[in-house]
């Protein structure tokens, strides 16, 4: 199993190749195009608040609230977008988002690589204890954290280059520090089962010529894990990018806060106009659904690394 | 150390006698030079302390906190422990939060697994079969999941269930101001026992869940599936077996592992469960476990960090069980290869 978590990351789906269609029998045939009918109306069912949201957002809240919203279009308007972006003071916002997503996933790729390297390519006395603790942790929801975190991030001080109030409370950097934090769960559960699905003699032999471990980990190691670090980016892009909860409880300033949970500030003042929201939860949605159309198998093989484990 | 180094070194491993090719050879951590031992503990521990700094300190702490009458305001030195005040209030004076809070948490695990988890398994096996657009339908019924729950949570209230434009209005004709439906507003019980029950816009709610919980599944049953033999698939159906036992009796316990992993993610998706309903104001019907705790927090009643705390712990305690399931799975999965 180990062998096809590896495989499975180089190309998908590699029995796609070797298994051929086979012609089916009459009676299969049938069962096969009732399959793809069923499928076919899941399918256009799952598009309908996508396309839905999108369709709405581009016509003015009077055309729909008047002729109804499956009628046909007379008017198409970026206003809406035009207003969602002003009112919601998008364009903040997204920078806000940028300073905490980006430094975050760098880091915990980093720090859980590290991790998984000590783990398992070295056997020591901590190696399952360790393995159990991110993963745990990784699994724990938020919310039982949530009291004592709020109590120590209202006292740890920060200097004022990173925090305008002086605590971790309302900073940027606090907002790191907690995915990083809780992120390296789930990345060195992957990254540890994906190491060690690699030949242990590589390191083995840059070991017997002298490499010392910091260099056996930069220039052995991580570069063979280059494809679980791809699809544990994006996937961890998407992640801290949605993230709602940590930062509607850590940064309690609405106007700092990054673009997802900015959308809690913007409930009232959208109060009715429906295709006003249509067109702010598009804005907020776009990044990681253009991330997903671009990058759609790094986010497949970052769950599945993280589901059939070496 | 040069290419060539590397190409030795793995030709002597590769004459080596193949004993036991599956044990993984990993370097004794006494073996290792002081230096690189040094190095070691530096590039391990700094990431497990900001781990358990900022994760496990603050788990255990809920459990002390829920002990005591702290507001959150007064010195940490003067913090009094009240024993079991707080579970006991929640029990009595707090008891129709918590347990509308608790129903409704426990109808939507038990919702998540009969309906979307179960469809999610469904869809994995069917497009296992390497159907005609396949990749299509995985594409278009994984792209809810990349969107944030709270991103949902306005999709569908202003597309889907806006009273008087929205989608499902329209099609069941009810669009006019004199028989709109509040789909998220509707408190009403669909169904009740004793003043308890199931409020109607929290199904509303559910539903939009779903959406987005299926293809999650599917992705990761799929990634099971893929790790089936095939062969156990063409026996069984050279043994005319019909596609329900086979899936039944054949992939189903061969993929126990995935079981587990997507029981557990189901569970705590579950527990996690609290952008979407505060994305939408709290409406009332809406209860969460995970509401409670923050309320307790940033809500109008806040500075309650020990019954918050007592809220948190319950929350604990309803995952521990399923967090210790999947850690056991992974630890025999572990022995096994």
């Amino acid at each position: 199993m180990s062998v096809a978590t590896a495989e499975s990351v180089a190309h998908l789906s590699p029995r796609a190749v070797s298994t051929r269609r086979r012609r089916l029998r009459p009676r299969d045939r049938v069962r096969r195009g009732a399959l793809h009918v069923f499928l076919i109306a899941m399918a256009v069912g799952w598009l309908i608040p996508i396309v839905g949201a999108l369709y709405a957002s581009f016509r003015p809240y009077a055309e729909t609230s008047d002729k109804g919203f499956l009628s046909w279009p007379e008017n198409f308007t970026l206003q809406n977008y035009r207003n969602a972006w002003g009112q919601g003071e998008m364009r903040h916002h997204y920078w806000m988002t940028a300073l905490i997503v980006v430094p975050a996933v760098i880091i915990t790729l980093l720090l859980s690589s590290l991790v998984a390297f000590g783990v398992s390519r070295f056997s020591w006395r901590f190696n399952v204890v360790l393995l159990l603790l991110f993963t745990a942790g990784n699994l724990l929801p938020q919310q039982v954290l949530a009291q004592p975190l709020f109590q120590m991030y209202k006292r740890i001080p920060l200097p004022g280059a990173l925090s305008d109030t002086g605590y971790m409370l309302g900073s940027t950097a606090g907002l790191i520090t907690i995915h990083v934090a809780f992120q390296t769960g789930f990345c060195t559960f992957v990254l540890s089962n994906y190491m060690k699905t690699l030949p242990a003699d590589l390191t083995e032999a840059a070991m017997i010529d002298g490499a010392s471990v910091l260099r056996q980990f930069w220039q052995v190691t991580l570069p063979l894990c280059r494809p679980a670090l791809a699809a544990l980016a994006t996937l961890e892009f998407t992640w801290v990018f949605n993230d709602f909860f940590w930062a509607v409880l850590l940064e309690n300033q609405g106007r700092d806060r990054p673009i997802t949970s900015s959308l809690a500030n913007l409930g009232g003042q959208f109060f009715t106009d429906d295709n006003l929201i249509a067109a702010g939860s598009m804005l907020v949605a776009f990044p990681t659904l253009v991330v997903y159309l671009v990058l759609k198998r790094q986010f497949v093989s970052g769950l599945s690394l993280g589901a059939s484990k070496g | 150390m040069t290419q060539a180094d590397v190409v030795a070194a793995s030709e002597e491993a590769a004459t080596d006698p193949p004993t036991a090719p599956t044990r993984r050879k990993r370097r004794r951590f006494s073996q290792l030079t002081r230096r690189d031992k040094v190095m070691l503990w530096i590039i391990v521990g700094i990431p497990t302390a900001i781990h358990i700094a900022f994760v496990w300190v603050p788990a255990i702490a809920t459990i002390v906190l829920s002990f005591t009458d702290w507001n959150g305001i007064a010195p940490v030195h003067d913090i009094r422990f009240v024993g079991l005040r707080n579970y006991w209030e929640i029990f009595t004076v707090f008891e129709s939060d918590v347990f509308d809070a608790a129903i409704n948490n426990g109808v939507l695990v038990v919702f998540l697994f009969v309906g979307p988890t179960a469809l999610g398994v469904f869809f994995a096996y069917q497009l296992d079969k390497n159907l005609r657009g396949g990749t299509i339908y995985q594409s278009i019924f994984y792209m809810p999941v990349v969107l944030s729950l709270a991103v949902v949570g306005f999709i569908w209230k202003s597309v889907m269930y806006s009273p008087s434009q929205g989608v499902v209005s329209t099609m069941i004709g009810r669009t006019d101001p004199s028989n709109q439906i509040d789909w998220l507003g509707d408190q009403t019980h669909i169904f009740s026992i004793g003043g308890y029950g199931v409020s109607k816009n929290f199904v509303a709610i559910l539903v939009a869940m779903a959406w987005r919980h299926v293809g999650y599944i599917m992705v990761l049953y799929l990634a099971g599936l893929k790790s089936v033999d095939p062969t156990l698939r063409e026996a069984a159906a050279i043994d005319s077996c019909t596609e329900w036992q086979a899936f039944r009796r054949v992939v189903f316990p061969t993929m126990k592992p995935i079981n587990v992993v997507v029981g557990v993610i189901t569970v705590i998706e579950a527990l996690r469960a609290f952008d979407i309903v505060f994305a939408l104001k709290n409406p009332r019907g809406m209860e969460l476990l995970s509401i409670l705790v923050t309320d307790n927090l940033i809500g109008e009643g806040g500075g309650n960090v020990g019954r918050g705390s007592a809220y948190g712990v319950l929350l604990l305690l309803l995952c521990i069980g399923f967090i210790t399931w999947f850690l056991v799975n992974n630890i025999r999965q572990e022995r096994q290869t």
